[in-house]
């Protein structure tokens, strides 16, 4: 097992067994009641003023992102562009908190973004499925640290996770931490959907963050259930958990699924609900969307003139 | 069955996106006849609503514009079968809405049947008369087709509440445009009823929405929205229509004004389609002319 990590917490990934004994020894997740919760706290009226300032905050956490096989340079250009400057036509509008690409695009993400505070995340570890050999892994993530990413998305291992082999998923958490350097951080994405139960979700939660997580992600945004209110809702519980214990803040980025305003104020609200305020900054909440943005457009636009918007008033993307 | 059995009164709601909601307001108003008596609760939409419908319609807009002429026309033939399947239920709601005899109400929904009808054969044969190709001095040949505006705000006239409903919705969906309905004011049981006739027609859903409210009310967020690319006034009176025209001039929305119309009966002619086409007009080029005087 590698080094401990300095906290409160640190004996429990001193071997194999204590870890498990730890992850197992979490209480149970009462699932009825953590989506009912979810839900009761999904149906706050936010409102005017409220709404304006959640509609800003929440573009202010978007990490734009564009994961698809057909992306060119020229796409990865305009949404680097979008991410400075999400509508031109207000330049009151904030930039969003980064841009996510693959990792043969950061160098092009990069330069788009030159002189902004949008940062670049890449997805590394090979993205979405995670099945490669480790070296390769970790070459994947060199070579996006390499050519300038401020954030690095990997992805755990399922397998090794559903088949009980916690220390495996660890080791690789710490050894990818590892290669992100000082200057990366980095979030890890469990890929929720495929990880069946509630219950798992708060294990590997605490097992990403005692692996050194600087944030923990719900999903790819490649398999059919994403990230929802309940799963993030846990998520959120964990994170305050993990700093009253050691102190240690972790952020938390949803991912998939989110395409509306009212979804991304309603994941606000239960941020405010359950981390607490201290989340409610880019630095440590995130929405990996994109088609979320524009929607979060329109409705800025609404409230600034009181005429409804339409998709021609935003880009295509 | 005993005498005394209770009766079952309608729930009237309104048609949005091919599903009957509620208004998102939970609001309703009473709808009387003409001589004030109760007939029934129906929706009193909120902007809130008409924003919803405008959603449905532009997600209905690729689907409809896209089929093909023909299948257009043999959906809203099939909206006119429907029709005809409920005549004594719309003879009977005409009949209390505007204070109509029996036989003056079915007159009134014969013809509107008939109307739907109509435009149902038009859907084929609007590009025919008002596409064309046109010779142009030079080595091109040009085609001009007809395409819809794209989603329409109808205003729905405010005396005629089925008749004039009809005469006003089949002709914007027929070219392939889709369509944001305000019902009548007073009377607009006749409308809501088409929903169900609508629904349950292959017309996919979110072609036609129907709101019943306050035609003020739903229609100013309507003029305003930059998502609806026309709007067709007919059910605003004069200072109404004043002001929708300067907030539909925003984002240089098609306005069809209010004209008066003294019998719906009456035959339509082809206006009210042409409103709410646009022409495209494609330059083929055809090299230069030969001796034979054409190239082709």
């Amino acid at each position: 097992m590698p080094t401990t990590a300095p906290h409160a917490l640190s004996d429990v990934t001193a071997s194999d067994s204590t870890l498990r004994r730890f992850l197992h020894g979490l209480p149970g997740v009462d699932a009825v009641g953590l989506e009912a919760r979810a839900a009761s706290l999904g149906t706050r009226s936010i409102k005017t003023t409220a709404k304006a300032y959640a509609i800003d905050l929440a573009i202010s956490m978007v990490d734009l992102t564009t994961l698809e096989g057909a992306d060119t340079p020229g796409k990865v250009r305009a949404l680097g562009a979008k991410a400075v400057r999400p509508d031109p036509t207000d330049r009151s509008t904030p930039s969003t908190a980064a841009v996510c690409v693959y990792p043969d695009m950061v160098a092009t993400a990069k330069e788009a973004v030159a002189g902004s505070t949008v940062k670049v995340a890449s997805v590394a570890t090979a993205f979405p499925a995670g099945r490669a050999p480790i070296a390769v892994k970790l070459a994947d993530v060199r070579e996006a640290v390499a050519a300038g990413a401020d954030e690095i998305d990997m992805v755990i291992d399922r397998g090794a996770f559903l088949a009980g082999n916690y220390s495996k998923v660890y080791d690789e958490i710490t050894a990818v931490k590892e290669a992100c350097g000082t200057d990366a951080r980095l979030k890890v994405i469990f890929e929720t959907g495929e990880l069946s139960t509630y219950d798992n979700i708060r294990r590997a939660s605490w097992l990403g963050m005692l692996a050194g997580a600087d944030f923990i992600k719900t999903s790819t945004g490649k398999v059919a259930v994403n990230a929802t209110p309940a799963n993030t809702l846990l998520m959120l519980e964990a994170v305050r958990d993990f700093r009253a214990q050691t102190g240690i803040q972790v952020g938390v980025k949803p991912a998939g699924g989110i395409r509306t305003s009212k979804d991304a104020i309603k994941f606000l609200v239960l941020v405010n609900e359950t981390a607490g305020e201290d989340w409610l900054d880019n630095h440590w909440f995130r929405f990996g969307a994109s088609s979320l943005l524009n929607d979060l457009l329109l409705q800025r636009q609404k409230l600034a003139t009181g005429r409804y918007s339409g998709p021609d008033y935003v880009t295509v993307d | 069955m005993s005498d005394a059995r209770l009766s079952v009164l309608k729930t009237y709601k309104l048609y949005v996106g091919g599903k009957f909601p509620r208004s998102e307001s939970g609001r309703v108003y009473e709808v009387t006849d003409s001589k004030q008596s109760w007939l029934a609760n129906a929706p009193l939409s909120s902007r809130k609503d008409a924003r919803d419908a405008v959603v449905a319609a532009r997600k209905a807009f690729g689907g409809w514009s896209g089929a093909t002429a023909y299948n257009r026309g043999q959906i809203l033939y099939r909206v006119a079968e429907m029709l005809e399947g409920r005549r004594d239920q719309y003879v009977r709601e005409v009949a209390a809405a505007e204070g109509l005899s029996k036989s003056k109400a079915a007159e009134q929904v014969d013809a509107a049947i008939d109307r739907w009808v109509w435009y149902a054969g038009w859907t084929d044969k609007i590009a025919q008369v008002v596409g064309g190709g046109n010779p142009v001095a030079g080595p091109f040949f040009n085609l001009s087709s007809p395409e819809p505006t794209g989603v329409v705000a109808v205003l729905a006239p405010q005396e005629s509440s089925f008749l004039g409903l009809v005469s006003v919705v089949a002709p914007v969906i027929a070219t392939g445009n889709t369509a944001v309905v305000i019902a009548s004011e007073k009377a607009p049981l006749p409308a809501l009823s088409l929903g169900e006739v609508l629904a349950t027609s292959d017309l996919p859903g979110g072609v036609v929405n129907i709101l019943s409210g306050r035609t003020a009310e739903i229609a100013a967020p309507l003029a305003a929205h930059q998502d609806v690319n026309a709007i067709d006034l007919a059910g605003a009176d004069e200072a109404l229509a004043k002001e929708l025209e300067i907030a539909a001039a925003d984002n240089l929305k098609r306005v069809l004004r209010p004209q008066p119309v003294d019998d719906w009966a009456a035959a339509p002619g082809t206006d009210r389609m042409t409103a709410f086409l646009e022409t495209k007009t494609v330059w083929h080029p055809t090299g230069s002319l030969g001796a034979s005087g054409s190239a082709y």
